[in-house]
């Protein structure tokens, strides 16, 4: 069940010259409420009539925590938002991710990979092994890698131009990882000498996650991703925010998503 | 205090505010948020004979404080609306007014017949969905046709009708005047207008089908004209509509001569904004001495 609250701005921080981080006073009903890959939908001034949906990237108690960058108006806006301000935000919504494999690897990709984080903690608190995968642009835009290194087995870091970690693109990592992995569980009897499957958790630009389902079904790996589309009430009821899937039925991102299994979703354009 | 009851051709709201087809689903979601029985009626989202997934994604685009969308009537068919969702609606006391669109005269015959078997308290016949290629809007924009609907509508009911009108004509009271004159018990304006909006650095409409219908604040001016000038033009009751936000908006739309107000895009910044706008409504009321709150429709003083 989703809350629609005015909260205070408890933190404003920049990640770097590109990512904002916000930290939002909940209160309690909406931070209990908040699992893994949903979002919240931010009304951003009163000039703008749609809500922005941002990624959950982290929470506790009372608060929670998004990440974004400046795409236009509403996010600019935000990004001016300072502490003690108040925001109007609808939340938590959608599904998530399903966190209870015992092994994960969360890939996220440039503005994709702050909601991974979520993931990553829920998933090690539950007592996964959990490895990440982070592409970004360049340095400038590398952001949250000493949170994950808290909370994950290993982390892998990839850039466009080489500038931080090795030069290339955050699928060659899940590849490698799905091919190269060995079991570093401690405990193989559950998996009979085999290495326990991992499950794939993806965010990030359409092109990126298409690559990442693409490489998980040649691996028969399973996949989850989380699909963006523009939205109007991101409760489930304009049906505006439709996409297709590979059955040739449509589903809506904002209730049956944002998270949807790989397979489930048409990569076609 | 204001006595908020209206009458809407013989449907008992308890109050004037009604949420309007397509922006409220079939009320499970916003049910989430308050009680359903707080508002008049629900007008369900367009139906049509067979299930239909609707348009491609993007379905909606931003504009100056309004929307445009092009989600292109997707619903799961009259059938399982009857069978899933109808029942849930009748859970709360609210008036459920089931809206319908179809490609021949005899589809919409069809539903309404169904649909008055299963006891839907109105049917809203829209006959002008600006987001399907076939029937919708053409419907609506030409008044022998509209007629012709109307009265088979009419025909195959044994609930009120209310007729949908689309703004998107030259003169809309010769449309009010056809369909009023073809038995139509109720008339409800205005649906959205065609609107279009381009990504200056792509090129490309955002909207998938490159045009979609806007709704919200921006189109408020219009419909109240509208609703003004079918009031004039009728004796049927109105269901008014187009960019209400705040109870004084509903307050105008009673003025220009509506009996009911519908509260849509208003919702997906505010989900409380239904019921925001009846106490609003109610505090304005209050405010003005009204015993009734029926006493506004029409109560406009034209220079
Ligand atoms: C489920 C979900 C989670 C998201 N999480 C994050 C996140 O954690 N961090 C982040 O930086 N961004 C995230 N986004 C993208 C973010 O919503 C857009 O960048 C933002 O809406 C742009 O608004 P704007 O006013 O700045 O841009 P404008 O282009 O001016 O926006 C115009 C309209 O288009 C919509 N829109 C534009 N781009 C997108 C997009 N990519 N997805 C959906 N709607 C869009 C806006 O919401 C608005 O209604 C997420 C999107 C979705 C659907
Ligand atoms: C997302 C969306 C879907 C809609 N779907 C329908 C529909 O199925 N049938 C219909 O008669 N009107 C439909 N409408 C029009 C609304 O019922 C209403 O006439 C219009 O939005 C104006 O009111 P508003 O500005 O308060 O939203 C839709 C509007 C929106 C925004
Ligand atoms: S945004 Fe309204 S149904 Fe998804």
């Amino acid at each position: 069940m989703p809350v629609q609250k005015i909260c205070t701005v408890a933190e404003a921080v920049r990640l770097n010259e590109y990512a904002y981080a916000l930290t939002l006073e909940v209160g309690e009903e909406m931070a209990a409420r908040t699992s893994c890959g949903q979002f919240v939908h931010i009304k951003c001034g009163e000039e703008r009539l749609l809500r922005r949906p941002i990624s959950i990237c982290s929470w506790d108690k009372t608060t929670l925590r998004v990440v974004f960058e400046v795409r236009g108006e509403g996010t600019a806006w935000l990004s001016r938002r300072k502490v003690g301000d108040e925001l109007d935000v609808l939340g938590p919504l959608g599904h998530g991710f399903d966190p209870s494999a015992k092994k994960i690897l969360v890939v996220g990709g440039g503005i994709g990979v702050p909601p991974m984080l979520g993931v990553a903690r829920a998933a090690a608190a539950a007592g996964a092994e959990v490895h990440a995968a982070l592409g970004f642009r360049d340095q400038g835009h590398k952001m949250l890698t000493d949170e994950f290194a808290e909370c994950c087995r290993s982390m892998s870091v990839i850039s466009d131009d080489g500038s931080t970690g090795r030069k290339g693109f955050v699928t060659e990592l899940v590849e490698e990882f799905l091919r190269d992995t060995p079991c570093v569980s401690a405990d193989c009897a559950s998996c009979s000498g085999r290495p326990v499957p991992p499950v794939v958790m993806a965010c990030g630009p359409k092109g990126m996650l298409k690559a990442v389902a693409k490489a998980c079904a040649a691996h028969g790996v399973e996949c989850q991703v989380s699909l963006e589309e523009r939205m109007g009430c991101g409760v489930g009821a304009c049906l505006v925010c439709a996409c297709d899937m590979a059955d040739g039925s449509r589903k809506h991102v904002c209730k049956d998503g944002p998270v949807f299994n790989a397979k489930e979703v048409d990569w076609n354009d | 205090m204001t006595d908020l009851r209206v009458d809407l051709a013989g449907v008992a709201l308890k109050n004037p505010i009604v949420v309007p087809s397509g922006t409220f689903g079939f009320g499970r979601e916003y049910g989430q948020f308050f009680d359903l029985s707080e508002l008049g009626a629900i007008c369900v989202k367009g139906l049509t004979p067979l299930p239909r997934e609707g348009n491609p994604a993007p379905r909606i685009a931003e504009t100056p404080m309004g929307i445009l969308n092009s989600v292109g009537l997707q619903n799961p068919g009259v059938d399982a609306f009857i069978a899933h969702e109808l029942p849930e609606l009748r859970k709360h006391d609210v008036k459920i007014i089931a809206n319908i669109s179809g490609n021949t005269p005899e589809e919409y015959g069809g539903m309404c017949e169904k649909l008055s078997a299963a006891g839907v308290d109105m049917i809203e016949v829209n006959i002008s969905c600006p987001n399907v290629k076939a029937g919708g809007l053409a419907y609506g924009t030409r008044p022998e046709m509209a007629a012709e609907v109307t009265e088979i509508a009419k025909k195959s009911s044994t609930v009120p009708v209310m007729v949908k009108l689309s703004p998107n004509v030259t003169d809309i009271t010769e449309i009010a005047k056809a369909v009023e004159g073809a038995g139509a018990d109720a008339i409800s304006l205005i649906n959205t207008i065609r609107g279009m909006r381009i990504d200056v650095n792509t090129r490309r409409p955002i909207l998938k089908m490159n045009t979609g219908g806007l709704s919200g604040p921006a189109v408020l001016p219009v419909a109240v004209r509208m609703v003004w000038e079918v009031a004039n033009a009728v004796k049927v009751p109105i269901l008014g509509m187009g960019g209400v936000s705040k109870g004084a908006d509903a307050a105008e739309f009673m003025l220009a001569g509506a009996a009911a107000v519908a509260v849509g895009t208003a919702s997906f910044a505010d989900a409380y904004a239904p019921v925001r706008v009846r106490d609003e409504l109610a505090a304005y009321a209050e405010k003005q001495g009204l015993a009734r709150i029926s006493e506004l429709t029409g109560a406009v003083k034209p220079w």
